[in-house]
This record gives structure tokens, C-alpha cells and sequence, in this order.
């Protein structure tokens, strides 16, 4: 047994299976647990969508409801509700990409040019720690400081402006969820910036800067070069996430601004799908949304190798 | 074996990260224009304000929970300089009951699932990790094609009530219990174990579980306490499964959602002197009440992080780009 053991570098990979089931079996039986769950909580409830074609009611289950076919989509493609919540999402989705994605970047780069490395962790330290926060917290946190018994109403009224309720206001929700996800993530997405910055060769600087080149230029030559990999990375995978923008955050402020200006995909298919009852309903939604972020990551993807870039994975 | 232990522990004297960051950057390189005055500026007010962002309205939180009464009224509402301060919101948090039901219930419900996500983790990290071993590949498909591909919430909601999990606490760990992105995370570092401690170990007749606990996990200390941090914070912090699976018994709920239920949505704490709004009884504000439960979620991240602080980029950048 030992010879096997020890010859798992050296041999060849042809190996009887027989053979290397008795060397792996150790290794197999690691994964097991790991398996199973996924088994059971991701591939169980991929069988489960065929609820989506069912008229699926809990007292007979999935095996004896009804089929209905596409009626459920029929109907969801005729509720105005349901546009609604794809008009939030595609809008609330583009605010974020213009106004969040930029500035972990920005960050990263005044960051980067800070010489003292002490200072450097400890600004890090700061900036990471909101993305331990829960969204509960974050939006309690946001609630006491611009709510409308907050810190920034206190403010107001102390100098006899008039009072705004930022967290009612749905005309202005955009905004604040956005200020919100750049408030809780901006800091944690430095991370990956940081890293990419790193391996960018001093070389590449100093020989610019003997040609040279000044401050922004070998930003404009050197630094976003360097950074482009990671960016259409982080592209690709924020167009393939376009449809499931911010789910927790959105259903605890539902509440409070209203669901006219709230209501995305996630929250449609919870609120029509489980909170009603209407099962079959929200897994018509659900499904139709993650066929199209397929989609979506699919050809954004194709988008990355238009581009000569590697995206999500290789040609 | 005591060989082996020994080569383990020189290896892991050997952390590459820190090595290099030690070594980043002494000072301005000589091609380098010295900074203006201007960009310096520019440079510590938007990094300062990025830092304030953060700290400010933390700040204020744990000053207004140490707020005596007047101190609240005087400040109309949240205190932003300490002016009077007391415990007594503390105190009487921790006498209420349902805060501190909620307080075991998370305690408990981390607890138990980062130790199961972990074990689970672990084991599977290390059984993928080893290159050229049976069924590897095929595996690892099955994993990686959960991150792209789900059933999406109202099939896993069917699975998992119809597995008995309603109102249970289970359903609270086990749906979430497998990240597949620090199962990758795990691996990546795994398989930069050195081959041949690996083998040394195996010649000395070591079996793969031997290995993993002997040799594996001793050198792999900084990515399992990311890892464990990673997946304690998730527990810690979930409430939308608690929405979902236990929204009806209020002594089942954990702490984050008593924060949604009591402070987000102010209906007050029940049990407490304060419950309800226009209690006479008024030693404490009920707004340093809130703002004592908004802390005390804080506390378990408070007293973590500075442990786990410096290794998050080793963690995460393994999984970012081996994953």
C-alpha cells in the first residue's frame, strides 16, 4: 500500500481505478459531508423549479400538483407589478455599477501612493470593517444618522432648516442605497485593487519616469493597465449579477420607502412567491431571472474576449 | 513523525505575505517626484473622510448608549459629545429578556455552524487538494457549478421546509453551512503545501487524515481563521433565513433580528422598563437602549477582528485569483 501511496506523484496518471479508489478513498470520503449538503440545498431545488410550470400547491406537494405549462409566466409577463420590479432592478443595478465601481478604485490608488506603511494599515483596518457589518446594522446605522430622528435632522432643525427624511424618500432611494453599498463594500473592494497594484513591476514606473513621463501619465500607461484584468474581471461579474442587486437591503427598507420604489426581482419573487403563498408565482420569477443572468454572464464573458482579456474564464 | 511536526513548524515560519509586505516600498523611490503640498492635502482630506465615514457614526452610536437621560434630551435625540454618561442602558438591556435569549440564540447558532461549516470545509478542501487523485476534477465541477446555477429562493425554501426544517434551528445553519468560495479558498492554500512534507509524512507512514491534522492544518493557521471569520460573520449576521424559516416564534429569533424587529422598525423592547413609547419610568432614553443593542452586535466582531485583521489579504487573494 505504501508504494501506491508514495507513487502517486511519480506514476504515470494511468493507474487501475481500482487501484486509486483504495489510495483516494480517504479523499473521497472528505468530501462526502461538503457533497451531500450541496446535493440536497443546491442541486435538490434545482429539480424543484419544476414548480415554476406547476400550479403547485403544499398539501399534495411537487409530485401531485397540477401542470399548468407556461401559464405562470404568461401571467407574470402581463402583471405590471412584476415590470415594475424589473424596471427597479435594471435601474438600481446601472446607479450602482456608475457610482459604486469607480471608487474602490480611487481608493486604492491614493492608498497605494501612501508611503507609510503603518498608516497605510491602519486606514485598511477602518475601511474593511464595515463589510462585517450586517445589512441590519448598516441600515440601522444609516437610519440614525440621516432617518428622520437622525443626526443630520437634528442638525437641521437645530439651524431652522426644514426637515428631510432621507430613508422615506423614494425619489432619492437610488442614491441612498447606493451611498449605502459604497459605505459597507467600497472599503473591502480596495482588497483586490490593492493586490493588482502590487504586482505591477517598479520597473515599468521607473523606466516611464526616465522617459519622461509625469504623474498622470504613468497613471494613464503603467497604473490602469496594470489594473485592467482585474476591473473587467469585476465587470463581468457585476453585469452577471445586474439582476440581484442588493435582496437583504432592499426587503428591510421596504418598509419604509414604499415598494413603488424598492421592489426588484429578489423581493418580487419573496413577496409574491412565499409571503402570499403563490409558490408557483415567484419560482416563475425566479427562474426567468437566473436564466437571464446566465445570459448576462455569458455575454458579458464574450464582451471580456472581444477585448482581449481573459473575464470568467478562457476561450 | 516528530520529524515531520518539526518540518511543519519551519514551514510555518515561512508566511511569503508578510515577508513581502514587510519589505514593500521603504520609502519614495529616487524616480519619484516629491509629493506638492496640494496633492498631500487633497490626499489626507479624502482619505481622513473616507476613515471619519466609518468611525463617526460608530461613535456616536456607543456615545449615545452611555447617555444618561438628559444627556439625550439636551442633544434632542443622538449625542455626538459625551455629556453625562451612564451604563444603565446596559444593564437594563441585559436584564431583558428577550435581548438575551436573542444574544445566547446567535452565540449558539454561530458557534455551532462555523464549527460545521468548518469541519465540513476543511475535510472537503483537503480532499480536492491533493493533485492527480480519483474523481478531483469531477468534484470539483459539482461545486463550482452551484455558484453560477441555483434553484434559486422559493425551490430551496420548498426543499428545505419540506425536510422538516420550519421553525427549526437547523435551517438557520445547514442550507448556508457549504461556501463553495471558501472550500476553493481552502484548497488553493492546501495545495501549495509542500509536496514533499507531504510525502515525508506519507514514508513515515502517515494516512491522509493523519496528514491534514499533523501536517496541513498546522501550516494553513492564518487562512482557517479567515475562513472561520468569514463564516462565523455570516452566521452572525444572517436574518433573512430567520425571516424565512422561524418568523413567527419570537424566542427562537437571533439577535440581528431582534435588532430589525426592536430598533430598525422601533416598536421598542419588550420586558424592558421602556416598552412601548411614553413610559414615565424614564431613567433611560429609549433611544440608548436601541443604540445598546445596536452595539452589543458589535462586541463579538470587536473582540475578533483584530486577530484576523492582518490576514484577510492573504485569504482573500488566494481565493480570488486561484478560484
Amino acid at each position: 500500500m505504501s508504494t501506491a501511496r508514495s507513487g502517486r506523484r511519480a506514476a504515470p496518471a494511468r493507474l487501475n481505478w481500482r487501484i486509486r479508489l483504495r489510495r483516494d478513498r480517504s479523499l473521497l470520503l472528505m468530501t462526502v459531508p461538503a457533497v451531500v449538503l450541496l446535493l440536497v440545498f443546491n442541486y435538490a431545488p434545482l429539480f424543484g423549479l419544476m414548480t415554476a410550470f406547476q400550479d403547485y400547491d403544499p398539501l399534495v406537494g411537487v409530485w401531485h400538483s397540477d401542470w399548468v405549462g407556461l401559464d405562470q409566466f404568461r401571467q407574470l409577463f402581463g402583471d405590471p407589478l412584476f415590470w415594475e420590479s424589473m424596471k427597479n432592478t435594471l435601474y438600481l443595478s446601472f446607479v450602482q455599477l456608475i457610482l459604486f465601481f469607480p471608487v474602490p478604485i480611487a481608493l486604492a490608488l491614493l492608498l497605494n501612493s501612501v508611503l507609510s506603511e503603518r498608516t497605510r494599515n491602519v486606514i485598511q483596518s477602518v475601511l474593511y470593517l464595515p463589510h462585517f457589518f450586517s445589512w441590519v446594522l448598516a441600515i440601522t446605522v444609516f437610519q440614525q444618522m440621516l432617518g428622520g430622528a437622525g443626526v443630520l435632522n437634528q442638525l437641521l432643525r437645530t439651524h431652522g432648516a426644514g426637515t428631510w427624511d432621507v430613508m422615506t424618500d423614494p425619489h432619492t432611494f437610488a442614491l441612498l442605497v447606493t451611498s449605502q453599498a459604497v459605505w459597507k463594500e467600497a472599503g473591502w473592494g480596495i482588497i483586490v485593487f490593492l493586490a493588482a497594484l502590487s504586482a505591477i513591476n517598479n520597473e515599468l514606473y521607473e523606466a516611464a519616469a526616465a522617459d519622461g513621463a509625469g504623474r498622470l501619465r504613468r497613471m494613464w500607461h503603467v497604473t490602469l493597465p496594470g489594473l485592467r484584468g482585474v476591473i473587467v474581471l469585476l465587470l463581468v461579474l457585476r453585469l452577471g449579477n445586474a439582476l440581484s442587486v442588493g435582496f437583504e437591503q432592499f426587503l428591510i427598507q421596504r418598509v419604509a420607502v414604499g415598494h413603488d420604489a424598492s421592489d426588484v426581482l429578489d423581493t418580487f419573487s419573496f413577496y409574491y412567491g412565499i409571503a402570499t403563498g403563490n409558490y408557483s408565482y415567484g419560482a416563475a420569477a425566479g427562474l426567468f431571472k437566473s436564466v437571464v443572468s446566465l445570459l448576462l454572464i455569458w455575454g458579458a464573458n464574450r464582451l471580456a474576449h472581444a477585448f482581449g482579456e481573459d473575464g470568467l474564464y478562457r476561450r | 513523525m516528530t520529524n515531520v511536526l518539526s518540518l511543519g513548524r519551519g514551514n510555518r515560519r515561512r508566511p511569503a505575505t508578510t515577508a513581502v509586505r514587510r519589505s514593500a516600498r521603504p520609502a519614495r523611490p529616487p524616480w519619484q517626484e516629491p509629493p506638492t503640498p496640494v496633492g498631500q492635502a487633497a490626499k489626507g482630506v479624502t482619505l481622513g473622510g473616507a476613515v471619519a465615514l466609518v468611525l463617526v457614526p460608530l461613535w456616536i452610536i456607543v456615545v449615545t448608549s452611555f447617555s444618561t437621560a438628559g444627556a439625550v434630551n439636551r442633544a434632542g435625540g443622538l449625542v455626538i459629545w459625551p455629556d453625562g454618561l451612564t451604563t444603565e442602558a446596559y444593564r437594563e438591556m441585559l436584564g431583558s429578556p428577550t435581548v438575551l435569549t436573542a444574544l445566547l440564540v446567535s452565540l449558539g447558532i454561530t458557534a455551532v455552524g462555523t464549527v460545521v461549516s468548518m469541519v465540513v470545509s476543511i475535510l472537503c478542501g483537503y480532499g480536492l487538494s491533493r493533485p492527480r487523485s480519483l474523481g478531483h476534477r469531477f468534484i470539483l465541477l459539482l461545486l463550482v457549478v452551484t455558484m453560477f446555477v441555483g434553484g434559486g429562493l422559493i425551490p430551496t425554501f420548498l426543499v428545505v421546509t419540506g425536510l422538516g426544517g420550519y421553525d427549526q434551528w437547523w435551517a438557520l445553519i445547514l442550507p448556508s453551512a457549504v461556501s463553495v468560495f471558501n472550500i476553493l479558498v481552502l484548497r488553493a492554500f492546501y495545495s501549495e503545501t509542500s509536496g514533499e512534507l507531504i510525502d515525508a509524512a506519507r514514508m513515515d507512514g502517515a494516512g491522509d487524515w493523519r496528514i491534514l491534522w499533523s501536517v496541513v492544518l498546522p501550516t494553513s493557521r492564518a487562512v482557517t481563521a479567515v475562513v472561520a471569520l468569514f463564516y462565523g460573520v455570516g452566521y452572525w449576521n444572517s436574518f433573512f433565513n430567520v425571516m424565512l424559516y422561524l418568523p413567527t416564534d419570537s424566542q427562537k429569533w437571533p439577535l440581528q433580528y431582534v435588532l430589525l424587529t426592536y430598533v430598525n422598525r422601533g416598536n421598542g423592547l419588550p420586558g424592558s422598563v421602556n416598552a412601548g413609547f411614553g413610559s414615565t419610568h424614564a431613567q433611560t432614553a429609549p433611544l440608548s437602549l436601541q443604540m445598546a443593542v445596536v452595539v452589543l452586535t458589535l462586541v463579538p466582531l470587536v473582540i475578533v477582528y483584530p486577530f484576523v485583521q492582518k490576514h484577510l489579504r492573504t485569504g482573500v487573494l488566494t481565493g480570488a485569483i486561484k478560484g
